[in-house]
């Protein structure tokens, strides 16, 4: 699956993008956080973020959102357009 | 129904009068031009860059644009955002509503604004003296979102 970071997460993180296999076992927006926080310890930063908000397929999600094999699946602090 | 996010700047007069096409069943029309201002959270602010995820941001301003179309009676919409380097005084976005009276097309202008600043994905990047820093979300944007809340 496709991974996207924005803005302050993204600088944070010095990562923009990045394909990642999707482990067994995570099934939901909340299992694949753990499952990057747990991979690289930069990527605490998902679990400790306040407000932290995501998409899967460019729709916003919740904790409990399925996700899939194929999916787009973005993380990124609150909106500040207009 | 028009929706465009783009790095160029526009220019009003045109906007309104492409919208409008000289439709003779439009009484009234309402138009909110969004600026870059010097100053922000008490710090000059002297130029900006928008962030957006592409894409995500169009779906998105399609769907808060059509909310608007079913809930009031209007007869058309646009919403033009610009992303990239901007300085103060620049045009950061347009959001313009047609229709038969001003009730309707006020209330969906504002709705439209209203709720593309806490859904919409663009963020804000700002240079100050003290340097780059990203804008915090503001809480007053999320109540006036959530008084269009049905």
């Amino acid at each position: 699956m496709k991974i996207l970071y924005f803005a302050s997460l993204r600088e944070a993180l010095g990562c923009g993008s990045e394909e990642v296999a999707l482990p067994a076992g995570v099934a939901d927006i909340a299992g694949l956080m753990a499952f990057l926080a747990a991979r690289d310890e930069k990527w605490q930063v998902l679990r400790t973020r306040r407000n932290l908000r995501y998409a899967v397929n460019q729709e916003m999600a919740r904790l409990d959102t399925p996700v899939a094999d194929g999916d787009e699946v973005a993380f990124f602090p609150p909106v500040t357009g207009g | 129904m028009v929706v465009r996010v783009q790095e160029a700047d526009f220019e009003v007069g045109a906007e309104l009068a492409a919208l409008r096409r000289d439709d003779p069943q439009i009484g009234a029309l309402t138009a909110f031009v969004g600026l870059v201002r010097e100053m922000n959270e008490g710090a000059g602010v002297s130029e900006m860059t928008l962030e957006h995820y592409p894409g995500m941001t169009e779906r998105e301003l399609e769907a808060i644009v059509g909310e608007a179309r079913r809930r009031w009676a209007v007869l058309d919409a646009l919403v033009i955002h610009r992303i990239g380097r901007l300085l103060p005084t620049d045009q950061i976005v347009l959001v313009a509503v047609v229709g038969v009276h001003r009730g309707e097309t006020f209330a969906a202008c504002q709705f439209i604004i209203d709720t593309l600043k806490t859904r919409a994905p663009f963020w804000k990047r700002e240079v100050t003296p003290a340097g780059g820093r990203w804008v915090d979300a503001r809480a007053a944007d999320d109540q006036a979102a959530e008084r269009w809340q049905e």
